[in-house]
């Protein structure tokens, strides 16, 4: 059995569905699926100009795996340009980094939805919470 | 607010489940009245999406925060998008009543 794939941390998810090429003169191609994890390290490298050591621990793995992501990423988009295929967003082994937040008193994680306003801990209403960010 | 609660079974004493879509019971506590109720989770068996059609009944009965132990990824999108506060337990050993005790 093939070791787990740790989930990788993505702090947003893509602001888009797909990319699809126009003015193509080789009618419709099967799209490439451009992971989330990919792309974030796309977003990581490229657009916020990190190095590969940084985006790596912003997404929760190894510099190594991270840059395999990368490389797989850069290889995709590249594939759609040339061979002009549609590009899709999918899922992928991500975890969404939306706010999570960790009790200093009882361990409990949790999320605290934009609908609540109090920053405590749902559990034993302790103030001492926590986001919790790159596990190093 | 109403209080979801994975359980394992129905009954104060029971102990905490830690998975949510597969949870064998739930526990749903009324915070500003403190009545608790239990319903068997119809979706245990279910081959696949367990966690998503359990969140489908949470949002009927119009919960606002759910305590497990972990949530799958659709589980976790879905929850998020109706904004449903999301608790993690890790720790497997404690009692439902133990757990409404702390939520006071």
């Amino acid at each position: 059995m093939p070791r787990r794939k740790r989930l990788r941390k993505v702090v947003a998810p893509p602001g888009f569905r797909g990319y699809k090429p126009y003015g193509n003169r080789h009618g419709k191609k099967e799209h490439v699926d451009l992971l989330y994890e990919e792309y974030e390290a796309i977003k990581l490298a490229d657009y916020d100009l990190m190095n590969h050591q940084e985006a790596s621990e912003i997404m929760g793995i190894s510099r190594p795996t991270f840059a395999r992501i990368y490389e797989s990423a850069r290889r995709k988009i590249a594939r759609a340009l040339v061979e002009t295929r549609e590009i899709k967003s999918v899922f992928g082994n991500a975890h969404l980094d939306k706010s999570w937040f960790i009790c200093d008193a009882c361990q409990a994680r949790f999320t605290i939805p934009p609908t609540l306003q109090e920053q405590k801990c749902p559990l034993c209403r302790s103030t001492k919470i926590q986001i919790i960010n790159s596990k190093k | 607010m109403k209080t979801i609660i994975s359980s394992t079974g129905n009954q104060l004493k029971s102990p905490f489940d830690l998975r949510f879509g597969r949870a064998g019971w739930f526990c749903l506590l009324d915070e500003e009245t403190g009545e608790t109720s239990f319903f068997q989770n119809e979706f245990k068996e279910a081959s696949q999406g367990a966690g998503g059609k359990v969140v489908e009944k949470v949002v009927e009965l119009g919960v606002g925060k759910v305590i497990s132990g972990d949530f799958g990824p659709k589980a976790k999108d879905l929850l998020d998008r109706f904004n449903i506060q999301m608790v993690i337990i890790p720790d497997g050993n404690q009692k439902i009543e133990e757990i409404i005790a702390q939520l006071k």
